[in-house]
């Protein structure tokens, strides 16, 4: 006898939980051979909403951490997806891409986070300074995380993209909403399941399916949304969220369409573009400029 | 909308913390009138609701008189004193220019079933309250049952209580939707019997717009639209009222607000 396929729901990710869009509507994924693959979420900007209150409720005790403790929960992701390497190629080749491509793309995925975790306890001494004034102060400028990011994630790569803009943003101590691609949502909510069992929070990194189009505009113009990323948002969509972004004076990036599998997608900017730099004056006593009191 | 701003008009903005300090009181007195200045034509809360000893430096701050002072009184939250204290303690706050006292029934004795001293307390209360108009709360979380809730309402009403209300905030569970319909049941009942109208005040625990709403529609279809004025039916909160201004501003623009651009709770 055949057996019956047991498929997999895939739900959205809000506040450490698996739960099913408020609005109980969902879009049917099809593979390469036009069969459906998948019944996946379509989010509304209600669940937006409280995907953002699930991040900042989260921000405070997650941004307090210490850097170091952020990188091993960070590295743990990346453990936890090395465990998980077969099941996400197979994901990847279910969207269309081939058995090569796909190991490619998970073997970058590991890495890349693996990149960022080693940062966690790093970029600050690179990022803040001791800056020379005038007058008898330590003066002294210290990153801050930004704050709750919305982060759109690129349209053509399903898990490297979406890794590459997440992972920065989490490791230096910002809490995210991520909308997933349309096209490829897969391996975003496999990612959710990972992140789940990562020792990361609840709250830290929130997940949400769905069109681009009808999620990003509650995310941008949201007044508890600090900073919104992208990449290779098409022309109209970027314009309109840089200026529904522009209420608030959040953070906009959108970078441009790029090859994730290179080396120059990453680095150090990217968690920098995500960081407030908070500059202090300390009065010293300093008595005829005579030797630094500090 | 029409709601939302019903809800801000019921709110008895609440401040009971052992740091309560006077430039806290005054604050929350400056908040209670000025709710959110960038949207003009708000309405104000009811009242503020404090300690005894706070209600001097409320009084100085509430001079227009559009929003009320209620004080908490007999030895709140656990009403473990004599009565001579209690009695004290109302006529001090009554003295220092309360308008309305929310008292605490004694639990201990409720449930060790000395219905007539619980009876009597709430009597002798309502005498040294004057004019102030008497809120008698049950402490829901500490009755147990909702037949309990229901005799503690009906022993509250007959001994003049001017409203029945459902917790201190200091026990949970406290105002949840069964206790607070229990609580109506016995207000209609008395209203059915006597034609004499008692207000309602759940307190603890409604800290969202939503569940606000939902308790606004639960008095209308049990006790009809007089009970929806601030005369007769109050919520107990101090961050309900940021909720509801989120709540409306978002009507208002159609962008979610974020808590950085509203006053402190």
């Amino acid at each position: 006898m055949t057996r019956l396929q047991v498929l997999k729901t895939y739900k959205i990710f809000i506040g450490g939980q698996f739960p099913r869009t408020e609005s109980g509507r969902y879009y049917s994924l099809k593979g390469k051979d036009g069969f459906d693959i998948a019944n996946v979420c379509l989010s509304s900007r209600k669940d937006a909403r409280n995907a953002v209150v699930a991040a900042r409720k989260a921000f405070g005790s997650w941004s307090e951490r210490s850097a170091f403790n952020r990188g091993q929960i960070v590295y743990r992701i990346a453990e936890m997806l090395e465990g998980r390497r077969s099941q996400f190629i197979e994901e990847l080749q279910l969207m269309g891409l081939n058995a090569a491509n796909a190991a490619k793309e998970v073997d970058a995925t590991v890495d890349r986070i693996v990149f960022y975790a080693g940062w966690c306890d790093k970029y600050q001494q690179i990022v803040s300074s001791v800056n020379p004034v005038a007058s008898s102060h330590f003066n002294f400028s210290v990153a801050e995380p930004t704050g709750v990011v919305g982060i759109v994630a690129p349209e053509e790569s399903p898990l490297l993209g979406l890794v590459s803009l997440l992972i920065p943003a989490i490791a230096g101590g910002n809490t995210v909403v991520l909308l997933a691609s349309e096209k490829y949502p897969l391996s975003a909510v496999t990612l959710a399941e990972v992140i789940h069992s990562s020792d990361v929070p609840g709250g830290v990194v929130n997940v949400l399916t769905g069109t681009a189009g009808e999620l990003m505009p509650p995310l941008a113009s949201h007044l508890d949304v600090n900073a919104m990323t992208s990449a290779g948002l098409s022309k109209d969509m970027a314009s309109a969220m840089h200026v529904q972004a522009a209420d608030n004076v959040k953070r906009v990036f959108n970078y441009p369409a790029m090859d994730w599998s290179k080396a120059s997608s990453q680095g150090l900017s990217m968690i920098e573009d995500l960081q407030e730099i908070k500059t202090t004056w300390h009065p010293i006593e300093n008595i005829g400029g005579a030797t630094s009191s500090y | 909308m029409q709601g939302l701003k019903m809800v801000l008009n019921m709110i008895d903005l609440t401040t009971l913390e052992g740091k309560d300090t006077p430039g806290k009181v005054k604050q929350m007195c400056y908040k209670a009138q000025h709710l959110h200045d960038s949207y003009p034509g708000l309405p104000t809360v009811a009242a503020v609701c404090v300690y005894p000893s706070m209600v001097g430096v409320a009084r100085k701050e509430l001079r227009s008189n559009t929003v009320k002072i209620a004080s908490v009184s007999t030895a709140f939250p656990s009403g473990q004193a004599p009565m001579s204290v209690k009695l004290e303690d109302t006529r001090f706050a009554v003295s220092e220019g309360a308008d309305e006292i929310d008292m605490v029934i004694s639990r201990g004795k409720f449930l060790a079933g000395e219905y007539n001293f619980v009876f009597d307390e709430i009597a002798a209360i309502k005498e040294a309250c004057g004019k102030a108009r008497l809120k008698v709360i049950l402490e829901t979380g500490e009755l147990s049952t909702l037949d309990n809730v229901r005799r503690a309402s009906d022993i509250a009403i007959h001994a003049g209580a001017d409203f029945i209300k459902t917790s201190t905030g200091k026990i949970q569970p406290a105002a949840t939707m069964q206790v607070t319909y229990t609580m109506l049941m016995a207000i209609r009942d008395h209203y059915d019997r006597t034609g004499i109208m008692i207000g309602m005040k759940p307190a603890g625990g409604i800290s969202t717009s939503k569940l606000a709403l939902h308790n606004l529609v639960m008095v209308k279809e049990v006790l009809g639209d007089q009970w929806l004025s601030n005369e007769w039916f109050r919520f107990g909160a101090s961050s309900l009222a940021n909720d509801v201004l989120m709540q409306i501003m978002k009507t208002e623009t159609g962008v979610y607000q974020s808590p950085d651009y509203f006053s402190m709770d």
